[in-house]
Parts: structure tokens; sequence; C-alpha cells
């Protein structure tokens, strides 16, 4: 059960008032009959999925009924911030795995456990590093 | 192989039971196959078993992180059921359902497949009218459907709360006798002996942890046990599925969410086929064992925790209890949750990729339970001839920029 912070209500409320609306952050195509069927695709049907730190967009439904953002884990399911539209997440999977190294925890380059919040390797939550590695 | 029969377990009761042969190997990795197999549930096991059975591809490895069917395979609900309404998704399981029918026999292994027919329940004229539709499609398709009122829904099930007073009245159903349940474990465990006697590779405790990509052809996988050379990769990894595909340097339409299921304390014989409701939101069955095996929705955030809210398990139990008012006492024993691959439209992936030679077979979400003998056996095909079957090319991962999707929400929406 999830305890979220309302950045519109500035409280704590319990899950059941809110909906998951998907990964936060995701731009409309300025002129989308412009667009080519891949870019169109791509910004309908195709999501990060990070295992690990994850932008989602969230609404307080039974509440103020706004919008807003979280960043959370998605293997510990850790809240890490809320924050209003519009705004930058101030925590991402880099500034995590940057944290965890300073305090002497291993991140993960490939391998992974089922269970705990053990940060995803850099390098695949890092878009600009989706290359394949040989 | 040891074959088993009743001959057999009447001769290893006078050795007590003491020298019954191991189900498959433990065998070191090899430096090379002709194909790997990523995820040893239920669908990788197949595969590798029909490409060793069917197409004679025996150098073959199946490379599990965890334990055989450790993943959605053995913690699912286990309703099988091919009433889907578009043709392509109809073929598909329709497919599969055939070989279930089969399936002991062909694996000499009892996997309880139990056709004691399955309902989808309509609560409101819209749902009727759906119902109307996709079974008149199911039929048209050669498969066995049928439309029943709310009289005929009370007859096959007595003890539902079948009159206009409950909060969503039941005014009818399609009616698969056909479908049913079987046991998820077995058929993991099945298909692994099978594949293991005709010279299949099982390694479990390995992970796959990258791949070998050389001038954009698959060559091999990383593993925590050191690298593994293969012609051919096929990834069957359900909720990890997208990440297996960033490691070889692309996108899946799908993401990754909690799904929970739950079982009750045993209970004499009370139920005897499958009641499912998309529209409050339960669906239930009574295993062999006598517990009744409740499934919930998913939880809408994404998850790889194997584990789900608190909140989700008591909308379901509401909704079981609204149908089933005599289950209200009933306690529950276990929960548990997997991490379902749910994709746009409903549908599975099975498709070529970007890389040549790496085939995926993904986004079963949460109903690929079902499907497991059909989508092994169209996925070895593929593997083998490097090219899609004809059931599984409308699935590619093309459609979501043709736009050509298989829209099965309607017929499939979260239920299972
Ligand atoms: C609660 C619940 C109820 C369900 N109910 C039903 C139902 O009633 N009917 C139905 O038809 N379907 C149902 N489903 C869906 C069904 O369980 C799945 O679609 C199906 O079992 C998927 O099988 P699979 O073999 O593809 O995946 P899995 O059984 O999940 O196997 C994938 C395997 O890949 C392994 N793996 C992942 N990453 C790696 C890696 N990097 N290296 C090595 N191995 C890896 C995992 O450990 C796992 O064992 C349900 C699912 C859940 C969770």
């Amino acid at each position: 059960m999830f305890h979220i912070y309302c950045p519109y209500c500035e409280e704590h409320r319990e899950e059941e008032e809110f909906h998951p609306k998907g990964q936060a952050h995701i731009q409309r195509p300025a002129d989308p009959e412009a667009c080519s069927d891949e870019a169109w695709g791509d910004y309908l049907f195709f999501r990060d999925n990070p295992r690990g730190v994850h932008h989602e967009l969230w609404v307080h439904a039974v509440g103020c009924r706004k919008f807003f953002n979280i960043t959370r884990h998605t293997v510990s399911y850790e809240i890490l911030e809320t924050y209003k539209m519009g705004e930058a997440p101030t925590v991402t999977a880099k500034s995590v795995s940057e944290k965890d190294k300073q305090a002497g925890v291993q991140a993960a380059t490939g391998g992974w456990q089922t269970v705990g919040a053990r940060p995803e390797s850099e390098a695949l939550n890092d878009a600009s590093n989706q290359g394949a590695r040989v | 192989m040891q074959r088993y029969s009743g001959f057999g377990l009447v001769k290893h009761a006078l050795s007590h039971h003491e020298n019954w042969q191991r189900q498959w190997r433990n065998p070191t990795p090899k430096k090379e196959y002709d194909v790997i197999i990523v995820g040893g549930g239920g669908h990788g096991l197949a595969t590798a078993y029909y490409l060793a059975k069917e197409h004679g591809i025996t150098n073959v490895a199946v490379i599990e992180k965890g334990w055989l069917g450790g993943g959605n395979t053995a913690r699912n609900t286990t309703i099988v059921r091919s009433n889907y309404l578009w043709d392509e998704a109809a073929a598909l399981y329709e497919h599969s359902m055939k070989l279930w029918e089969g399936l002991s026999q062909d694996l000499n292994y009892n996997v309880m497949f139990s056709q004691r027919g399955v309902l989808n329940l309509g609560h409101t004229l819209q749902d009727m009218r759906d119902i109307q539709r996709r079974v008149n499609a199911n039929r048209l398709n050669g498969i066995d459907s049928q439309v029943l009122d709310a009289k005929g829904v009370q007859e096959l099930v007595p003890i539902m709360d079948c009159s206009k007073g409950a909060r969503y009245p039941v005014m009818g159903a399609s009616w698969q006798p056909r479908a049913g349940v079987a046991r998820h474990d077995a058929v993991a465990w099945g298909f692994a002996r099978g594949a293991d006697a005709r010279g299949v590779d099982i390694l479990q405790q390995t992970e796959v942890t990258g791949f070998k990509i050389l001038d954009g052809r698959i060559v091999g996988v990383h593993t925590n046990r050191g690298d593994i050379g293969a012609k051919t990769v096929g990834c069957v990894a359900a909720g990890n599925s997208g990440v297996l595909a960033k490691m070889a340097g692309f996108n899946l339409p799908l993401e990754s969410h909690p799904l929970q299921a739950l079982v009750s304390e045993p209970l004499k014989p009370i139920l005897d086929t499958v009641v499912m409701s998309n529209h409050v939101h339960g669906y239930i069955s009574q295993s062999d064992k006598g517990d009744l095996v409740i499934g919930a929705g998913i939880d809408g955030y994404l998850g790889y925790g194997q584990r789900g809210s608190y909140s989700t398990v008591e909308h379901t139990l509401q909704a079981i209890v609204e149908m089933f008012p005599i289950f209200s006492r009933v306690r529950m024993n276990r929960q548990w949750g997997g991490i379902v691959d749910t994709c746009p439209d409903a549908c599975p992936i099975l498709s070529a990729t970007p890389v040549k030679g790496l085939f995926f077979n993904c986004g079963w979400g949460t109903g690929g339970f079902k499907a497991t003998p059909g989508s092994g056996h169209v996925f070895a095909a593929s593997l083998a001839k490097g090219e899609m079957h004809p059931i599984a090319a409308p699935f590619s991962i093309d459609r979501f920029h043709t736009g050509a999707l298989v829209d099965e929400h309607g017929a499939a929406g979260v239920a299972h």
C-alpha cells in the first residue's frame, strides 16, 4: 500500500485516492500529420518500462483531481519523490546509482535480483546508451 | 526416458518409490548451441520441446535465471479457453486448445487438463451484445461457444447469485464447454522432461545478462556462468522481456505490471466450472485439491516486484463475495503476484527483431498460460525456419508501426 504525498494538497494520502496514469514526460508530437509511422507508433505505444527508477504520472482522483508526477523504483516500489506538473524530477536513475556508489552499494551491471531494492545498471536506464553490447 | 504408466506405478511401489529416474538432467553449459531459449517458463520449454520433437533440432539450451516455471507459469490461475474475438487471435488460441486436448498423452505426463467449461459473465446490455458478437465470431471460426441467459447460468452454477437483486445482476454469459483448467507446474515439468529426453540442455540458475551481437547478427549470450554461443536465440521472458530487449538495443511496446492471485483453504467440491466476470472483475475456479483459485486484476502502476497492492485483492474479493455470497466466510490461505508483460492491443508479440537471428515471444500479459503449447509450437517452427509461422505472423512488432493491431481488449480485456 502506497502512502502518497500529493504536491498540490501538500498531504500524504492513501493509494486508494490515486490512479496511476503511465509514464510521465511524454511529449505529443508538435505536428502529428507530419509524423512518420515510426514516430507516431513510438509515441502511441512504446514506453520505457524500466526495471528501476521510473517517472510516472498519477492523478489524485478522489482528492484535488490534479495530475502530478512520481519518481518511483519499480522493484522496491519505493517512492523517491513527487513533483508538480511542468517540473523536472530531481531524482533520476543516474543520481540514484551515483548515491549508491558513494554509499558502497555495488551497482549491478546487467544482473539483478527478483526482489529487493537494488538499483538497475546505469547503462540500461540511460537512454543514450541503448546500443547493443557485444 | 522412463515412460510413466499404471504398470510402472505398481512396479515402483514394490521398491518403495525410491528408484524413480530424475525427470531432467542438470547439465554443464556447452560452449555453443544451435538455438538458445531464454526463459524456462511454459512457453520457453514448449518451444524447446517442439524444436526437438518436430524439427529435429536438439542442440538447444533453455536458460532460466531461477527455477522452471518460477515466473508466471506457476503463478497463474490456469484458465484455458480459446473464445477470442478476432480471427488472428482465435487461430492462435484454438491451435493451442487442440494441442491441450492431446497434451498429457503426447508428453506422457499428466498435466491434469480438465475441460470443465468456462463462463464469461455479462452484467449489462452492452456486455450481452459483446458476448453475442464474440460467440458468433467464435462459431464462424469453428470454436465451440454458446450464449446463455441468466437461467442457463444458474443451472450450471447453482451457488451463484443470479437474482435480480444482486448489485450487478447476471444477465447471461458466454459458455465454452471445451475450456477449462490445467495443472500449471506439471505443464512446465512435462515439457522440460520431454525436451531433456530429446537432448535439450536445461540450465537453471543461469541468468542472461547481455547479448553478443556481431554486424547486426546474434552470435550468443552473456550469462552469470560465462558466455554461450548460439546461431539463433529466442527470448521468452514474460515480464522481463523489455529488460532483455533493451540489452539487445531496441524497445518493445510492453509494460510490466504486477498481477495477483490467491487461494483459499481447501473445501469439499462446490464449483465444477470456471466463472469469470470482466465487469465486476473477479474469476474463480476450484482446484482438484479443493482450494478456490481466485484471480485479481493488475495493479495500474509498473512493477517488477512480484507482489501487488492490498487494495486490489480487496476489490477482487468484494466481487467474488458479491457473486458467491456462500463464500463470504471462506478463509484465504495464500496470495502472490507475478509480473505480466501487457501489450497495447492485449495480444502477444511473436516476432523477428532488428537483430538477425534474435526472436521474441512475449506480451502474453495476463492471459498466456492457455496458449502455452500453441505458442511453443508455432514459435519453434518460426525459429527452425528463420521466418514466422503463418499463425504467428500477424503478431509481429511491426504492427505497432503499421497500425494492424489485433485489438482483443473487447474479448480479453483484463481477463485471462
Ligand atoms: C496471477 C496471474 C494469473 C494468471 N492467470 C492466467 C490464466 O488464468 N490463464 C492464462 O491463460 N494466463 C494467465 N496468466 C498469464 C500467464 O501466467 C502467462 O502469460 C504465461 O504463464 C507466460 O508464460 P511464459 O513461459 O511466457 O513466462 P514465465 O513463466 O514468466 O517464464 C519466463 C521465464 O523467464 C525467466 N527469465 C526472465 N529474465 C531472464 C534472464 N535475463 N535470463 C534467464 N531467464 C530469465 C524468468 O525467470 C521466467 O521463469 C496469469 C498470470 C498471473 C501472474
